[in-house]
């Protein structure tokens, strides 16, 4: 090597590892305010559990409470809406509830620990909305056939009256059902399994 | 008296001369107005960069002002929106010329963009200008998604609601990703604080840098015309394009007055119309937000609705997502979907209008469907532009390159 020449190999190897070590710096830099997007601890630290008292919904009636910031309704089945559950299947996509997110202990059937009471988590699975319940058996603007269930009113989908999604709609999977229990014959624990803490 | 003002002229001189020596005052002002040079046959389509340009001087300025009095906190913004419209002085007018702008901007954007599928601007050597434009586009949507959700009603609560959760269509990262963008689990007062630091500082800057990229790449090819022909290919002995004339004071004085046809309307619609009938600021939205309950009909605004209404189409919700980013992102690639030899429409042939026509239809018609209820005949009229929207990238890449053509003369018309 010359005095005055340039080892252009030196100087590119220099370059690079120079290059390498910048950008592994600036990425470690970003880890902080990237992070600093997810929820806080204070946010994380609201989410207990809520109590409804279900002796006082009238049946056929829906209460929404919040919990975790979502909605949750909390749906009293009259008999009627129980034995249309059965009819509906051939029009469901997911009448088993396989793919739903749900408890283990959730009955697939009525979707509900106890039947009379559909605990459901009421956004939309396609994109966030509160479907309204539409309990009346009958033609409406959205379906000629519609045997009760809820309807999303943003893209048209729909659910019956377990939350299980119709085929041919938006919405890729039934409505979610959040983790609950009941303390006793009155009180519903939304938060809370059967026998403990979530 | 004449002997004043000379020396009032030399002072002035004089002044320019020492600021020269120091900041290339007098390059930059002949690179890019006195001695920059416009093709001669400008119509009317090219009044809509100038405008909005205009449109985006109006909004930093509105914006600025808006947010002396504004309060970026779920408890407070829908009350503190109403506060400058009730009784912070001329805050109404302020707060109108904002919402109005946002419309106008994309109103004179999309005009902007057909033009250049009219006279193929967006042709080689331009690529990279439309890239930029593009990118502007995009970042556009994100800065009036962010400001629709700030003043908190119901429309910016469950439009936030709708647009954050097809995120969460992603497969693994979706659920994630939507309380990443949140910082909570579900839209709240962190959401509506972080977006408010998007709408008035990271967007507004990174657009700014983006309108120069555009206007830099412009200034080095030059502009094109309704011709479609490069004047730069026809010059005279001192280098000047002989189909070009100095921006300034040509262009500028054109664009003076077009600047004040446009405020023209610009102000009737703000003093007699500024919610443009539900259009520019929605009904639902003069409700505060409620997590509780769904507006009934939800809807994003007109400039959204073309996309949102191939979402709707989509029976699946990932594929839905996926049409809906696809329907944006073709869009950068026109420049080289197009083949033709001509750039112009002018010397293009009838295929070419049809596809474009058809094209702008689909678009319009989309973005009507986009916003009403959607009964069953709706969705398949949506599916059938959705159709005819796509067909027109697929079509012009294999019609271009055979299509039809007149020849293109050597000099512009007019």
């Amino acid at each position: 090597m010359s005095a005055d020449g340039v080892n252009k190999e030196r100087r590119r190897f220099l370059i690079a590892t120079t290059s390498a070590m910048g950008a592994m710096g600036a990425g470690f830099a970003a880890v902080p305010f990237i992070k600093s997007w997810f929820p806080s601890a204070r946010a994380q630290a609201v989410g207990a559990p809520v109590e409804v008292n279900v002796s006082k919904i009238e049946p056929g009636q829906i209460v929404k409470v919040q919990w975790r910031g979502q909605t949750i309704g909390v749906l009293a089945r009259t008999d009627e809406m129980l034995q249309d559950l059965t009819q509906v299947e051939p029009e469901l996509r997911d009448p088993g509830s396989d793919d739903a997110e749900q408890p283990d202990y959730i009955d697939s059937e009525g979707r509900a620990l106890r039947p009379e009471f559909l605990v459901v988590n009421m956004h939309c699975t396609h994109l966030g909305c509160i479907p309204q319940l539409i309990p009346q058996v009958g033609p409406q603007p959205f379906d000629e056939n519609w045997k009760g269930g809820f309807y999303c009113p943003c893209h048209k989908s729909k659910f019956d009256l377990a939350g299980r999604v119709y085929k041919g709609v938006p919405a890729p999977e039934n409505l979610k059902i959040p983790p609950y229990s009941f303390l006793d014959d009155d009180t519903l624990v939304i938060g809370v399994n059967p026998g403990g803490m979530v | 008296m004449s002997e004043q003002s000379g020396a009032v002229t030399k002072t002035a001189n004089g002044l320019l001369q020492w600021v020269d020596k120091r900041l290339p005052v007098l390059d930059f002002w002949n690179a890019h107005l006195a001695k920059y040079y416009a093709p001669k046959n400008f119509n009317f389509w090219y009044y809509m960069g100038g405008f909005a340009l205009l449109v985006l001087v109006i909004q930093i300025l509105s914006g600025i002002f808006l947010t002396m009095h504004y309060k970026p906190s779920a408890a407070e913004a829908f009350a503190s929106v109403e506060y400058i419209m009730r009784d912070v002085e001329w805050g109404w007018l302020i707060r109108y010329m904002h919402s109005t702008g946002a419309s106008f901007f994309f109103i004179v954007v999309y005009l902007h963009m057909f033009r250049s599928l009219l006279y193929g601007s967006h042709r080689k050597p331009r690529e990279l200008l439309w890239v930029f434009g593009m990118l502007i586009y995009l970042l556009l949507m994100a800065e009036a998604f962010f400001g629709y959700v700030l003043p908190w009603g119901q429309m910016s609560y469950w439009g936030a609601q709708v647009i954050i959760n097809l995120f969460g269509a992603i497969p693994m990262i979706g659920e994630p990703l939507t309380e990443w963008i949140r910082g909570d689990f579900f839209i709240s007062d962190a959401t509506i604080n972080r977006f408010f630091a998007l709408h008035v500082i990271a967007l507004p800057i990174a657009l700014l840098g983006l309108v120069v990229l555009h206007l830099s790449a412009l200034h080095q090819t030059g502009s094109n015309n309704p011709d479609g022909i490069e004047i730069k290919e026809n010059k005279d002995e001192d280098g000047i394009p002989k189909d070009g004339i100095p921006f300034h004071p040509y262009y500028t004085v054109k664009d003076i007055f077009g600047a004040s046809m446009f405020l023209l309307v610009f102000a009737f619609v703000i003093f007699f119309w500024p919610e443009a009938g539900g259009l520019f600021l929605e009904h639902d939205n003069f409700v505060a937000a409620d997590p509780l309950v769904t507006p009934e009909h939800i809807k994003p605004v007109w400039y959204f609705t073309p996309f949102y209404a191939i979402l709707k189409a989509v029976p699946d919700k990932l594929m839905g997502v996926i049409l809906m980013g696809v329907s944006v992102g073709v869009l950068f690639l026109l420049p080289w979907l197009d083949r033709s030899p001509v750039k112009s429409i002018r010397y293009k042939g009838a295929w070419y209008k049809i596809l474009v026509f058809s094209f702008a239809i689909a678009f319009i018609r989309l973005g009507m469907l986009g916003m009403a209820e959607g009964t069953p005949a709706q969705t398949i009229e949506m599916r059938v532009w959705t159709f005819v929207y796509f067909s027109f990238f697929i079509l012009l890449f294999f019609l271009s390159k055979g299509g039809k053509t007149k020849p293109v003369p050597d000099r512009v018309t007019h």
